[in-house]
C-alpha cells in the first residue's frame, strides 16, 4: 500500500468551527475521517497504535477469521509487558499460560508484519514508557492502546486512551475508531508545590476530590503554573491516572518542555518535518475564551504527601490524616463501599496513616517507573537502609530505563538500600507475573489501583508517590519525606 | 453479532458500587488467548466467600445484573465482558458505567443501560424481596421491568441500533474505505512511523 503524506497540516478546515476550541477539540477535529450525523459517531483516525500480549490475541484471531490484513503496519508497535517476569529473563518463561501468550504474540506480529520488541531487547518495556522513549508519542497525535493507562501519552498534548480488544481488531482492521466526541474538564492546578509533594500527589488529591467516576465522559486537560513546571515524567504520571477518575484521556497542553523531551529521539521528525511539526504543535493549545463542560481547581500549595487508605483510587487522603470513618459518608453507597473498604483493608477509622505498618515497597509500574522516578526514590535513600521486615522491590519501566539507572549508578544506592533491583516490566503493578503479595500483605505502592487482589490476591495496597514509596521503606510504617531527620535537604 | 431486543431472566441485586474489572476478572485470568470460556473466572475473588449472591441457588442461572454506580470501572480488559456474557449475563443495568467498559458491552452484544439511582435501590429491594424472580429488559421500548416497577434506560441510539440490529462495526467502518484512504493521504509527514525501526 503506497501512502502520500504532505507536510500541511489536514486540510478539512471547512468542517472546524470558528470559534475558540480547546486542545482537546484541536486534536479531535484533525483526526475526524468522517463526520457522524444524527447521532452517530465520527470516524476517527489513530496515528499511532501500541500494542502488548494481554488484550491482542483474539484480536488477531478475528483478523484471521475475517481474512483481513493490519491496515497500518507502519503505525504499529508492540512489546511484552504484562506477563514478563523481571527475574532470569533469559531463561524460558516458567509460568506456561503466560509463555503462551507471549509466544502467541511473537507469532501474531511475524504473521502480521508488526514491529516487535521482544523481553531482552533493549526497546522492551511497559508499553506507555516505551512509545514515549522512542520519540513515537508526540504531540497532536491520537494515540490508542488495549490498556486503559494509554491516558499516560496525553501528557505530550496527545489524544491517548485505552480501548478494549474489539476495538483493538478494529485498529488493526481499519486504524481509525468510530466515536462519539468527549466532554471536557479543566483541571487546574495553580500555585507552587511543596518540596516532597509530587506529580502522583497531585492527581491522587484530583481522584479523591472528584471521585472514580468524575471525569467519565470527559477528556481532562489539566493547566495551570503548578502543571507547567512539571518535567514530562511528572506530567506523564498525572495523565496515566486520568482513567482512576474516570476519564478515558487527560492531556497536557504542548510547550518548550515537550518539544525538549521529544527532540532528538528516535522516531522525532527531523529537518523540515521537525519545524513543521513544532510550528504546529505550537497552535495546539487551548485558544483564550474556550469553553469546558466542566472544570475543577485545585491550589498547588496546599497539597500534602498523599495516600488511599481505601481499594479504589478516589479513597484517599494526606498522609497527615487519620482513617476515615465510614459514618461520615451521607450517599448510603459511599458509606457500604467505605465500610467494606475498611474490612479488606484491615483498617479501623481513626489510625493516624502514619501508624500503617507495611510488608512491602514497590516501586515502578507505568506511573512511576520513569528514570526520573528511579533518581526521586534513590535521592531518599540512598546511603540508607531499609526497615528490616519491609520487602522492596525497584522496577525499571523499561530495559532502556534499566541501563540509564545503572549508567547512573542507581543499581548499586538500590542494592546497598537491600532493594531487589529487577528486569522491566508491569511487576507487582497487577501481578500477572510472579511479582506478587501474599494474602494479607501490606504494599506501599507506586503503581495505580489499590483495588481488591489488585497486586495479589488478599494483598492490601496503599497508592503513594516516590518519594512516599522511599521514606516508607526506611521507617517501616506509611511515611512521608518530611518525616525523615534530613528531610528538607533530601526531598527536593 | 446476534440481533438483541427482549432480554429476560432471573436478575441479580447487585448491591455494590465502584464494581472494577479487577474483581470482574482478576489479572491471573487473562492470559489466556482464546474469547471464550471465562466463566469460572466471573468475581472469582468474591466467588470464595459461599455468602456470596451468585453462590445461591436462586441466583444460579442469571441474565441480568443491576449494579451500584460506577460499574466497570478500571482497566481496558474486555475479558470483563467476556466473563459476564459466559456466565450467562446479557444486560447490566447501573446508575453509571465506566466509558471503557460500556464501549467494550456494545461490541460483544452486552446491553448496559443506565437508570437512576434511586430506580436501582427501588430494583434492588423489590428483587431481594423474591429471591430469583425474573427481570425484563426491552430495547425498543428501553424499559426494565421487575414485577410492578418499570423504569425507561438511557442507552446511546448508535449502540442501540448496532445491537437491534447485530451489525459488525469492522463491517460498517470498511463500507468508508476510500475516505479512509483519501485522509491518508492528507497526512503530515512529520506524524510518526513505527516502521522502518529507526
Amino acid at each position: 500500500m503506497s501512502i502520500a503524506t504532505s507536510t500541511e497540516p489536514h486540510s478539512a478546515e471547512s468542517e472546524i468551527p470558528d470559534r475558540p476550541r480547546t486542545l482537546a477539540e484541536k486534536v479531535w477535529d484533525a483526526h475526524v475521517v468522517t463526520k457522524g450525523e444524527n447521532g452517530q459517531p465520527d470516524l476517527v483516525y489513530i496515528d499511532l497504535h501500541l500494542v502488548h500480549e494481554v488484550t491482542s490475541p483474539q484480536a488477531f484471531d478475528g483478523l484471521r477469521q475475517a481474512g483481513r490484513p493490519v491496515r497500518r503496519p507502519d503505525l504499529t508497535i508492540a512489546t511484552e509487558d504484562h506477563n514478563t517476569p523481571t527475574l532470569a529473563i533469559d531463561r524460558p518463561i516458567a509460568d506456561l499460560t503466560s509463555r503462551t501468550q507471549i509466544e502467541t504474540l511473537r507469532r501474531n506480529a511475524e504473521e502480521f508484519g508488526i514491529r516487535l520488541h521482544p523481553l531482552g531487547d533493549v526497546e522492551q518495556g511497559i508499553v506507555h514508557v516505551v512509545g514515549p522513549q522512542l520519540g513515537l508519542t508526540m504531540p497532536g497525535i491520537t494515540v490508542v492502546c488495549g490498556d486503559s493507562h494509554t491516558s499516560t501519552h496525553g501528557a505530550f498534548g496527545a489524544m491517548a486512551f485505552g480501548i478494549g480488544t474489539s476495538e483493538v481488531e478494529h485498529v488493526l482492521a481499519t486504524q481509525t475508531l468510530p466515536l462519539k466526541p468527549f466532554k471536557t474538564m479543566a483541571i487546574t492546578v495553580e500555585g507552587e508545590l511543596r518540596p516532597g509533594v509530587t506529580a502522583k500527589d497531585i492527581i491522587l488529591a484530583v481522584i479523591a476530590k472528584i471521585g472514580t467516576g468524575g471525569g467519565q465522559g470527559y477528556v481532562l486537560e489539566y493547566r495551570g503554573s503548578a502543571i507547567r513546571s512539571l518535567s514530562m515524567e511528572g506530567r506523564m504520571t498525572i495523565c496515566n491516572m486520568s482513567i482512576e477518575a474516570g476519564a478515558r484521556a487527560g492531556m497536557v497542553g504542548p510547550d518548550e518542555t515537550t518539544f525538549a523531551y521529544v527532540k532528538g529521539r528516535a522516531h522525532a521528525p527531523e529537518g523540515e518535518d521537525w519545524d513543521a511539526a513544532v510550528e504546529y504543535w505550537k497552535t495546539l493549545a487551548t485558544d483564550e475564551g474556550a469553553a469546558f463542560d466542566a472544570e475543577v481547581f485545585i491550589d498547588a500549595a496546599e497539597l500534602e504527601p498523599f495516600v488511599t487508605w481505601g481499594t479504589n483510587p478516589g479513597q484517599g487522603v494526606s498522609l497527615s490524616e487519620a482513617v476515615p470513618d465510614p459514618a461520615q459518608y451521607v450517599d448510603p453507597n459511599d458509606q457500604a463501599a467505605a465500610q467494606r473498604a475498611l474490612d479488606y483493608m484491615d483498617l479501623e477509622p481513626g489510625t493516624p496513616m502514619k501508624d500503617i505498618r507495611v510488608d512491602a515497597v514497590f516501586m515502578g509500574s507505568c506511573t512511576n517507573s520513569r528514570i526520573e522516578d528511579l533518581r526521586a526514590f534513590a535521592s531518599i535513600v540512598k546511603g540508607r537502609r531499609k526497615a528490616d521486615h519491609v520487602r522492596v522491590m525497584v522496577v525499571p519501566g523499561s530495559a532502556r530505563v534499566r541501563l540509564e539507572a545503572e549508567a547512573e549508578g542507581l543499581d548499586k544506592v538500590f542494592e546497598e538500600f537491600g532493594a531487589e533491583w529487577r528486569f522491566a516490566g508491569c511487576s507487582m503493578c497487577l501481578g500477572m507475573n510472579p511479582d506478587q503479595l501474599a494474602p494479607g500483605e501490606r504494599c506501599a505502592s507506586t503503581s495505580n489501583r489499590n483495588f481488591e487482589g489488585r497486586q495479589g490476591k488478599g494483598g492490601r495496597t496503599h497508592l503513594v508517590s516516590p518519594l512516599v514509596a522511599a521514606a516508607t521503606a526506611i521507617r517501616g510504617t506509611l511515611s512521608s519525606p518530611w518525616d525523615l531527620e534530613t528531610a528538607g535537604e533530601e526531598a527536593r | 453479532m446476534e440481533k438483541i431486543s427482549v432480554i429476560e431472566g432471573v436478575a441479580v441485586p447487585f448491591r455494590r458500587s465502584n464494581v472494577d474489572t479487577d474483581q470482574i476478572i482478576p489479572a491471573v485470568f487473562l492470559k489466556r488467548v482464546t474469547k471464550t470460556g471465562f466463566e469460572d473466572a466471573l468475581f472469582h475473588g468474591w466467588r470464595q466467600d459461599p455468602d456470596f449472591i451468585l453462590n445461591r441457588p436462586e441466583y444460579a442461572e442469571p441474565r441480568i445484573l443491576i449494579a451500584g454506580p460506577d460499574f466497570g470501572t478500571g482497566s481496558s480488559r474486555e475479558h470483563a465482558v467476556w466473563a459476564l456474557r459466559d456466565f450467562g449475563f446479557r444486560a447490566v443495568i447501573s446508575p453509571r458505567f465506566a466509558d471503557i467498559f460500556r464501549g467494550n458491552s456494545g461490541k460483544q452484544g452486552l446491553l448496559t443501560g443506565t437508570i437512576a439511582e434511586e430506580q436501582v435501590m427501588e430494583l434492588w429491594d423489590r428483587l431481594e424481596a423474591e429471591p430469583g424472580m425474573s427481570a425484563r429488559v426491552d430495547l425498543v421500548e428501553k424499559t426494565v421491568t421487575v414485577g410492578e416497577l418499570s423504569f425507561e434506560f438511557d442507552i446511546d441510539d448508535y449502540t442501540r441500533w448496532r445491537l437491534l440490529e447485530g451489525l459488525d462495526d469492522i463491517g460498517l467502518t470498511l463500507r468508508d474505505e476510500a475516505r479512509i484512504t483519501e485522509f491518508e493521504g492528507s497526512r503530515e509527514s512529520w506524524r510518526p512511523r513505527t516502521l522502518p525501526v529507526r
